[in-house]
């Protein structure tokens, strides 16, 4: 039975991407946008934008309220404590930077940060450098076959002079969820300070920030079928107070002369200069559209498709897969193929799929591969995508043959 | 500006055709198979071209006011690329070669997409490798 996705005709992009004769199998690159986004897009500019936490004229007062409402779905979605803890940057990336500036001042000479050997260059180099700049001990936690963290290993390496631990919830290479709670309670037993990178593992099912219990929680709202250019940093509220501003500007000070000046608290006090407001206000959209689907019904889904992937993969001699994905995507190479070629064949025959090191080049280069292929899967997906892959890698592979 | 060297020729006579996506892959990797291998030396770190998804080298050589390059990588349809580069620029005469527009060279054999800003295989990487070499080199 070919799995049928529902919601694709919400994302009129998948139709377009049809009619150029393209499949989109990179979702964890970045995602499609459902309608309700675009609209919510357009409909902020053609009302009249306005900058927001100014103005006292109406169409500020109206972009400050929507812009506002946005953080308190985001705020709801994760389930934060309070609105409060929700700080907008411009991504994941930013994310990451800010807390690697903004927590610098508790650092010091010595101390350690322990991260993982699968994380995304964002949530490896703000740390490596910021382990440079304090001259600090960057520890990286090894990985097991399957792709979680060696949680015997970590054991031993998270430690008393651990101040921070900073994690993937997903690897956005592997398809692997980590080992969160073991990792976050050893953190905890030593006061070190957790940083989850939840730029994967957010567009997969509800995660709840008072139930997870890290004191920072980063994501992007493009991954999430939101627009780019935004990014949410959760910060919780006891945590967030140690951070320090890291980017100066309009709206994040109380008062200010020449000279000094105070800051705003969280989470304005974070966001310096004008925000994303349209951007913003519609990913409070896609929210508003995703809590609208059945959450339940969409992880099934996913799962079934992602089945139907490993399966189709698996059937294939000389393909293999790295690690032992369990959620939207693989990675993997062929045996006696380079990946490049591979990845070459599969553009001609219009399959968007990922080819390279994703953005985890240690990783990549600790398993031996200059390179992989990676599918990741979108709720909008369905059979007739991964058909259509199949037959074009079996092609491909014909052709290299 | 001289004529297309023969070996031009002939990849201008064979890509310009219409072909399936499938026979242009077929054809150059047969391009690519033709490539003079590199050996060991010169498969080194400083001949190694940055920013490629597979490992490309590229070696060139000035003489008598002329450039003669050689080049091999990894992956086989960047092979084939390389050989149609390289068909195009040896031989050509310095001042020649600093005008060319390799870009079209690209588009004339149907492959323009491989040089687009999205593209990780190498190709504009290599390009920009090789204007370094002839910038630095005595003229």
């Amino acid at each position: 039975m070919p799995i049928l996705s529902p919601w694709r005709s919400d994302f009129p992009a998948l139709a377009a991407l049809a009619a150029d004769s393209q499949t989109y199998l990179d979702s964890a690159a970045t995602s499609q946008k459902p309608q309700a986004m675009l609209d919510a897009l357009l409909g902020y500019y053609r009302a009249g934008a306005a900058n927001v936490h100014r103005a006292q004229h109406l169409p500020g007062e109206r972009a400050t309220r929507a812009f506002e409402e946005a953080r308190g779905k985001i705020a709801r979605w994760l389930n934060a404590a309070s609105h409060d803890e929700i700080i907008f940057t411009r991504g994941a990336t930013e994310a990451l930077n800010l807390l690697a500036y903004g927590l610098e001042e508790h650092f010091h000479a010595g101390d350690e940060i322990v991260i993982s050997a699968l994380e995304h260059h964002a949530n490896l180099l703000p740390w490596q450098q910021l382990a440079q700049r304090r001259d600090l001990a960057l520890i990286v936690l090894p990985v097991t076959t399957s792709g979680q963290v060696d949680l015997v290993a970590a054991k031993h390496l998270i430690g008393p002079r651990t101040r921070l631990l900073a994690v993937s919830q997903l690897s956005n290479v592997l398809g692997t969820w980590q080992p969160l709670s073991e990792l976050l309670a050893l953190a905890n037993t030593h006061g070190a300070i957790t940083v989850v990178d939840g730029a994967q593992g957010v567009v997969h099912g509800r995660h709840d920030m008072q139930q997870l219990g890290c004191d920072f929680y980063v994501c992007s709202s493009h991954k999430l079928y939101g627009p780019d250019g935004v990014g949410v940093l959760y910060g919780r509220a006891a945590t967030l107070q140690r951070v320090l501003p890291w980017q100066f500007g309009g709206e994040m000070l109380l008062q200010t002369d020449y000279y000094t000046a105070k800051f705003r608290p969280a989470p304005l006090g974070f966001e310096a200069g004008t925000p994303a407001v349209s951007a913003v206000i519609a990913l409070g959209a896609t929210l508003d559209y995703l809590a609208s689907l059945d959450g339940a019904a969409v992880l099934a889904h996913e799962a079934a498709l992602h089945a139907e992937l490993l399966a189709g993969l698996g059937a294939r001699p000389g393909v293999r897969v790295l690690g032992a994905p369990q959620t939207a995507l693989a990675s993997f190479v062929v045996e006696d193929v380079h990946s490049a070629d591979l990845a070459h064949l599969l553009t001609e025959q219009g399959i968007a799929v990922r080819a390279g090191h994703h953005c985890a080049m240690p990783l990549l280069r600790g398993l031996g591969l200059p390179g992989a292929i990676r599918v990741s899967l979108g709720l909008y997906n369905d059979s007739g995508d991964l058909q259509r892959f199949f037959a074009a890698l079996d092609h491909a592979l014909e052709i290299l043959g | 500006m001289s004529a297309l060297p023969a070996a031009a020729e002939q990849a201008l006579e064979t890509f310009s055709q219409p072909i399936s996506w499938e026979q242009r892959a077929r054809l150059l990797m047969a391009w690519g198979e033709q490539l003079e291998p590199l050996t060991d030396d010169e498969r080194s770190e400083p001949n190694r071209v940055d920013g490629c998804e597979s490992l490309v080298w590229l070696v060139g050589h000035f003489s008598e006011g002329h450039w003669q390059f050689r080049a091999s990588g990894d992956a086989r349809l960047i092979r084939g690329l390389l050989a149609l580069l390289l068909v195009r620029v040896n031989g050509l005469p310095a001042d020649e070669l600093s005008t060319l527009d390799l870009a079209a060279w690209f588009s004339q054999l149907g492959l323009a997409r491989h040089l687009s800003p999205s593209r990780t295989n190498g190709l504009q990487a290599v390009l920009t490798r090789m204007r370094e070499l002839t910038l630095n080199a005595p003229r």
